[in-house]
């Protein structure tokens, strides 16, 4: 009945006396929107429209409408290659090494912030190590490559342990610890922005009267505090694992080397090195949909899950 | 928190807190003390350490006089400047007006286009497409349109400050209307000043993001003059082409005495401070703005 009433109503909203009704009293809010219009359909409706591309043996002189069409063979030869298992499985790998390193560390981060009794010192130790993530990444992959090399001075640690002076980043099983220890150290500060902001929010009364009933401080902690950012915890959580197979290639291009493809190169790096690098256009672009289309069904799950459960979501 | 009495244990997980924090703080700044002090360190010294440098050892600045030499810097820090300067205007420009656009309710295609814009945050043409589309169809390779126009805009921004836009109240926009202003006055004389902190914030992802990009510089720009000071970077530090030769025209080696591969490691930690310094002087008074910028991304997430 609802549904039955509210249909021609829109309808009438989208008549053609309405459109030119709105198009003469809002011409200057069409010409402010027509650029933004423009971009989103040229940079980013166009090139999903390119996505056919995936289905082509695409040669740039032919163009998208006259690439010989290949139906799914370029999916095929990506799934039955040796790439296949190696990128999905490291994506997965970093990916879960993120979310279960990473994701519970900036959280403890934040969570023994708000233990420090001096203010002066809590602030001290934010500006500090806020400041590793706004040093570019090139620089950072600088500094890493530097580090790690046969005489860098982690290797020199390292080598304390293994006598081996060897380039750490020439060694496959150093990889993943190299990449997440290094986003720890660039991210976790900036990433604890947003849970020291929950915690300010929690109700100072309710640690007072916990403390009249002879809470201890673990207690506090466990009972007040962690239920406190329970719902932040839960949105960071879901809209991370929307982004599970999205690991970002800036990184790995930067450091990674065909030594170290075994562990290193992951879908989007795949993508780079297949598309950009040897221009084989179709079948980079079969994986990079691939991609794509798991994102997109992973980003909607996690959404609803967040909107069952959290009430907050994206769309 | 007015906690009065404090048990031992208590007082162990303080000290214990205390500590943890201090080796955080030593983690964060470690790196960036070992590159400064090396920086300013003798070049053979510096070649010769294999750990940790904690301190500066017969102080000098060749490797800055070095690095500054090497007019590949130069243009790097102009190309950068140019980008960043234009490349925010023109997103600060487009980005308010598609915001205020869409964001006004009388507007009849506010709420399509917003979900067509929306849409571009979880599903995207990738890597491939985008790229043949700057350089076949737009003809862009190679030029410094590609480094500003194909990022000129993107969803997240546009849905910051049309968010903003929506909470400025419309009585405001209802009297300057019978006043007679036209929508542009309303905009830039009325809503802009009203939602700063918003474009503050905005607009500093904007300059760092482009301050910080290499890849679309990557694939996008062959001719070296055009290059970003990241690109150059990315060659010093990383690829290791050989920075005596990108540089050969202009460094006179007579100048400064001593081979050039003795200086390479030393260049490399000098040029890490100059292009980082900049970042670091405007840390201290932008660090605030970041900080809501994480808390207005987070509650529109």
């Amino acid at each position: 009945m609802d549904q039955a009433a509210a249909k021609p109503k829109s309808n009438r909203k989208y008549s053609w006396q309405n459109i030119k009704k709105d198009f003469k009293k809002n011409k200057a809010l069409f010409l402010m929107g027509l650029p933004t219009v423009a971009f989103f359909i040229i940079f980013c409706y166009i090139p999903m429209g390119g996505l056919l591309m995936a289905f082509e043996n695409y040669k740039p002189n032919l163009g998208l409408l006259h690439s010989k069409f290949v139906g799914i063979a370029n999916f095929q030869s990506f799934f039955q290659s040796i790439y296949f298992g190696r990128v999905l499985r490291n994506t997965i790998i970093l990916s879960l090494l993120q979310l279960c390193i990473e994701f519970p560390f900036t959280i403890l981060f934040a969570l023994l912030l708000n233990e420090l009794a001096s203010q002066k010192y809590k602030r001290t130790v934010q500006t500090i190590s806020y400041m590793p993530n706004f040093i570019s990444m090139v620089v950072v992959a600088g500094i890493i490559v530097d580090f790690c090399s046969s005489d860098g001075a982690i290797t020199s640690i390292v080598s304390l342990f293994t006598g081996s002076n060897q380039n750490l980043l020439s060694i496959p099983g150093y990889w993943r610890t190299i990449y997440v220890v290094s986003d720890l150290w660039q991210g976790v500060g900036f990433g604890s922005i947003i849970y020291v902001a929950a915690l300010a929010g929690i109700d100072k009364s309710l640690y007072e009267a916990a403390e009249i009933d002879g809470a201890n401080r673990a207690q506090r902690i466990w009972h007040i505090t962690i239920p406190g950012i329970m719902g932040t915890i839960m949105i960071m959580l879901i809209l991370r694992i929307g982004q599970m197979l999205s690991v970002g290639y800036e990184k790995t291009i930067l450091m990674y080397n065909p030594q170290i493809y075994e562990t290193a190169d992951i879908i989007s790096s795949f993508v780079y090195r297949k598309g950009l690098q040897e221009s084989d256009y179709g079948y980079s672009t079969a994986v990079s949909l691939f991609n794509s289309v798991i994102n997109f069904a992973l980003l909607v799950i996690s959404n609803g899950l967040s909107r069952k459960f959290t009430e907050s979501s994206l769309f | 928190m007015a906690i009065r009495n404090k048990s031992v244990g208590s007082r162990i997980f303080d000290l214990i807190n205390i500590l943890f924090f201090a080796a955080v703080i030593v983690a964060c700044i470690m790196p960036v003390w070992h590159v400064v002090c090396a920086s300013f360190s003798d070049a053979s010294w510096v070649l010769n350490q294999t750990g940790i440098i904690w301190r500066i050892s017969g102080f000098n600045v060749n490797g800055y006089k070095l690095v500054f030499q090497n007019n590949s810097i130069w243009t790097g820090f102009a190309n950068t400047i140019f980008y960043v300067v234009t490349g925010t205007l023109l997103s600060m420009l487009l980005t308010v007006m598609g915001a205020y656009a869409f964001s006004r309710k009388d507007f009849l295609w506010s709420n399509p286009v917003m979900f067509g814009i929306s849409f571009t945050m979880m599903f995207s043409g990738g890597m491939i497409p985008s790229y043949i589309l700057v350089t076949q169809t737009l003809h862009m390779y190679d030029s410094r349109l590609a480094m500003i126009i194909p990022t000129a805009m993107n969803a997240f921004n546009l849905i910051i400050i049309r968010t903003a836009m929506q909470n400025v109240p419309a009585s405001l926009e209802e009297s300057a209307m019978l006043d007679g202003a036209g929508r542009f006055t309303i905009l830039f004389k009325i809503v802009l000043p009203l939602i700063k902190a918003t474009l503050a914030t905005v607009m500093l992802y904007m300059v760092v993001g482009q301050w910080n990009s290499w890849f679309n510089a990557l694939i996008y720009l062959r001719t070296r003059t055009k290059f970003p000071l990241q690109l150059i970077l990315r060659e010093i530090l990383i690829t290791a082409t050989d920075t005596a030769k990108s540089s050969g025209n202009t460094i006179d080696s007579s100048s400064i005495s001593g081979d050039l591969t003795l200086y390479k490691q030393l260049i490399k930690y000098c040029t890490i401070v100059v292009s980082t310094v900049p970042m670091f002087i405007f840390y201290p008074f932008i660090q605030k703005y970041f900080e809501s910028g994480v808390m207005i991304g987070a509650i529109k997430g």
